[in-house]
């Protein structure tokens, strides 16, 4: 569980930080560095944490422009889904994001502190009907552009796997 | 990040989008197109030429304005769109409701 901000703090982008790990044997789920941060429920924060994800997670040759084409669109729609529709904007509320680089993967959690919804109820936004809709993209971009996705039970945490190419 | 707005002699309203095309801003470009259609400008094109990544509120917004567009009798069209982007319209058929072109040049001249 994510702690609540105290009410009288209104955090914004600029109070971001980022939290570094690194492991000299990986640890248990194999991972030799770990990124976490802790994301205030303000859509103008998206953009600087997927920054963020990047430069300390794909460094070098590491991985190919489209794997990080992919992880930049992914965790940005993980992030604006946990912002928007999970803590619903409320600034008292944080979104929690872990990244865990494996020898040839990344895996990256995304927490916020909403009830949760069942993922199972998310239709694939390709009918015709759905084309003139103005959302309803999110879930199914990450699981194209993902090769893994699992939700925790309460459906408030999503953890996404990209692997290296 | 932002957007650039130029408008062409052919009477085209023309908008760069500098960065992302995201949930955080893209409020911001539906309002400089819903301006510009209170102007009565009719011909948009959008440019993702010097555009890193859109997420599904970004195209979102473009159906949106798509829709807004249309309503009020004009045309919109995209282009710029790298192999990555251009990815984005095809996962999600949105390559089949926009008219898209490689170059601005090309977009401009079919209007």
């Amino acid at each position: 569980m994510i702690e609540p901000a105290p009410r009288e703090f209104i955090p914004t982008a600029a109070s971001l930080r980022l939290c570094v790990r690194r492991m000299r044997v990986p640890g248990p789920t194999g991972a030799t560095v770990e990124v976490s941060l802790r994301v205030p429920s303000d859509v103008q924060c998206v953009e600087e944490v997927v920054d963020l994800l990047i430069r300390h997670c794909c460094t070098g040759a590491w991985s190919s422009r489209r794997f990080r084409f992919n992880l930049r669109v992914s965790v940005a729609e993980a992030l604006a889904n946990a912002i928007v529709a999970g803590n619903g904007e409320d600034r008292t509320k944080y979104v929690l994001v872990r990244a865990e680089l494996l020898a040839d993967a990344i895996r990256i959690h995304v927490t916020d502190q909403g009830p949760g919804f069942d993922p199972s109820t998310i239709a694939e936004p390709l009918d015709p009907e759905d084309l003139e809709r103005a959302n309803g993209r999110g879930l199914y971009l990450i699981r194209r552009l993902v090769d893994d996705v699992h939700f925790n039970p309460q459906g408030n945490s999503i953890c996404m796997t990209l692997r290296r190419r | 990040m932002g957007f650039t707005a130029t408008k062409h002699p052919g009477g085209v309203y023309t908008v760069k989008v500098e960065g992302q095309l995201i949930v955080g801003n893209r409020q911001e470009l539906k309002s400089a197109i819903q301006e510009a259609l209170d102007h009565s400008e009719r011909k948009f094109l959008i440019d993702f030429t010097r555009t890193g990544y859109i997420d599904s509120s970004g195209l979102g917004a473009l159906v949106s304005i798509s829709k807004k567009v249309r309503e009020q009798g004009g045309e919109l069209r995209l282009c710029g769109l790298n192999e990555d982007l251009r990815s984005l319209f095809e996962l999600t058929k949105l390559d089949t409701l926009f008219t898209i072109t490689e170059l601005p040049e090309q977009a401009l001249a079919g209007f």
